[in-house]
């Protein structure tokens, strides 16, 4: 059974048709890559697979630890379900330290009232302590605990990204999607970026999409692709295959090839 | 993190001495009902300052309807002890529920409108409240509110203001206070995470209107006599200007905002035009000098440089 079950999928804004009639099956521990021209509707597809937008028509189904479909996805619950993301421009919480940063990651993780909060009955102490000791360990295994302390918005480029990542994890997601991790890294940090996605999902046990326009790491990491040009899903399959496909190959360079 | 830390247990400490001090000296008249009465305006100040930072500082919900909480707070109270002679300790619970419970109520429509359009808003609810005090005669209309019994004294106010600061303290240092944070710094990253962007903007909301309106019964039982002009729009701003100047997110700053602003206030009582030239000087003074406030931000709570255990 699919992961993930997108089913005739379309998002318009006005007149443009961002998402059009997509659909696709991703299965459980792949690495997906989602490739396509700017403006092709990549991150709009990632939006609606997150419940940021809902969708003109078509369905999404996840099959997670329940079922979940179209109209369950509230951004605030996806979480909840599994599913977890990062973002094209980075949105972390600027003025908040690493450590706050990621502590918010393990939000839906928590569980004790308000009441325990504002008289620090028991639980609190248990649950903080608890949740204090896993950051440690996750900015740890990420590399990021000696920046502890520091605001987020100090953080250099690639760490920011990583960050992102690290509060992604938190929510201790089976999906991840990262919308253009490697975007301003240099080809180092490229490079320690394929190697921590590859890591990661092993690590923790993830489905991981990635929107990318580095096609070293595409080609690198992911087992299938799929490309999407002006709002269609035009082709998928593995790296060689894509790379093959006469459409995409099209929709890059814009003109007939023989 | 351990129950209480070593500086914790400190602040404990002086606290309670403090207190004995200033309760012996007012057994004693060193402290003479003036200054007493400068006491309870700066403890009243700081609860209305705490909690308005609960709102607008640590929530970054911008809301200039805060006296309209005080005021629920200060009627309700005024109605439980004078007109039905109910004890001061259930009226002042009362009045802080009172007020939370407008506060979930103009939250719920409200909370969703952005910066400007939730300032509006919330202005425009405090005029109606006070405009609704104004013209409901049971509780004296323009003319006030009489002869509320005296039961606001130092102790109350005492144990409410540092009741208030350690409520809100714990608050934002848990995870409902950081989800909070969060909403602030970015809500549609926060919801991503997994914060109900709406049901925390609600809940901080309600919570600084209880607090306001535990203020509102501190000063109606204080002062004998309440009118709907004392909690007009200019007693909102009053309050805003004490978290700015103090800094917003920082709990320290809101409480020493509150005693330097209520002192340099009750020198200029006598010449109240003065008073509001130099408010604004003071505030163009800190926005030029320390556009985050006194006690600059984070120094009390998240993202400070060095935790300690709390
Ligand atoms: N909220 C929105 N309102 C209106 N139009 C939108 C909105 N979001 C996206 N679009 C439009 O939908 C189309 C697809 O945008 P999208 O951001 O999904 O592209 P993308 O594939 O992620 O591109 P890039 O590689 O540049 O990130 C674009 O034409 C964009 O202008
Ligand atoms: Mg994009």
């Amino acid at each position: 059974m699919p992961v993930l079950k997108v089913n005739n999928l379309t998002k318009t804004f006005g007149g443009i048709s961002a998402v059009t009639d997509v659909s696709l099956d991703i299965e459980a521990g792949e690495i997906i890559g989602i490739i396509g021209p700017n403006g092709a509707g990549k991150t709009t597809f990632f939006n609606l697979l997150t419940g940021l937008y809902s969708p003109n028509s078509g369905d999404i189904i996840y099959n997670l630890d329940s079922k979940i479909t179209t109209h369950d996805l509230k951004p605030h619950k996806i979480t909840h379900y599994g599913i977890s993301r990062t973002f094209q421009n980075i949105r972390l919480f600027q003025n908040m330290s690493v450590m706050d940063n990621v502590l918010i990651g393990f939000h839906s993780e928590l569980k004790y009232g308000v009441f325990c909060a504002l008289f620090r009955l028991p639980s609190y102490f248990k649950s903080e302590n608890e949740i204090y000791k896993k950051t440690d360990r996750l900015l740890d295994r990420l590399n990021l605990l000696d920046k502890k302390y520091e605001l987020a918005k100090n953080l250099p480029y690639g760490d920011q990204r990583k960050l992102e990542i690290a509060r992604a994890l938190a929510a201790n997601p089976k999906i991840l999607l990262l919308d253009e991790p490697a975007a301003g890294m240099n080809p180092r940090e490229t490079r320690e970026l394929m190697n921590l996605i590859k890591w990661i999902k092993d690590e923790f046990r993830l489905t991981v999409i990635l929107i990318e326009h580095d096609m070293s790491l595409v080609m690198n990491i992911c087992e299938r692709i799929f490309v999407f040009d002006y709002g269609n899903l035009i082709a998928s399959g593995t790296p060689e295959e894509v790379q093959q496909n006469k459409k995409v190959v099209k929709a890059y360079l814009g003109e007939e090839v023989e | 993190m351990k129950r209480l830390s070593r500086k914790q247990i400190m602040i404990i400490i002086g606290l309670l001495a403090f207190y004995a001090v200033t309760n012996f000296m007012i057994n004693k008249n060193i402290i003479d009902s003036y200054l007493q009465l400068n006491m309870i305006v700066i403890g009243i100040n700081i609860i209305l300052a705490v909690s308005l930072n609960l709102i607008t500082g640590f929530t970054g919900q911008f809301s200039l309807g805060h006296a309209a909480f005080m005021s629920i707070g200060a009627y309700t109270s005024a109605i439980l002890t004078a007109n039905f002679g109910q004890p001061f300790i259930l009226s002042i619970v009362l009045s802080g529920a009172a007020a939370a419970i407008a506060g979930i109520l103009i939250g719920v429509p409200t909370l969703r409108l952005k910066g400007d359009y939730l300032a509006i808003a919330t202005l425009g609810f405090g005029e109606i409240v006070r405009i609704l005090a104004l013209n409901i005669d049971y509780i004296g209309g323009a003319i006030g509110f009489n002869d509320i019994p005296q039961y606001t004294n130092w102790t109350w106010t005492f144990i409410l203001t540092a009741a208030t600061i350690v409520l809100i303290y714990n608050f934002i240092n848990s995870y409902h206070g950081r989800a909070c944070a969060a909403i602030r710094e970015d809500e549609i990253a926060a919801e991503i995470m997994g914060v109900n962007a709406t049901y925390y903007k609600v809940l901080a909301f309600a919570m600084g209107a209880f607090f306001a309106g535990i203020a509102g019964a501190l000063y109606a039982n204080y002062f004998y006599f309440i009118k709907p002009d004392s909690f007009g729009f200019m007693k909102s701003i009053d309050i805003l200007v004490i978290v700015v100047f103090g800094g917003m997110k920082s709990i320290a700053g809101s409480i020493v905002g509150a005693i330097v602003l209520t002192i340099i206030s009750s020198f200029l009582q006598g010449i109240p035009e003065l008073r509001m030239i130099i408010y604004s000087l003071i505030l163009f003074g800190i926005m030029i000098y320390r556009p985050t406030g006194l006690i600059g931000d984070d120094k009390f709570i998240i993202g400070k440089k060095k935790r300690r255990s709390i």
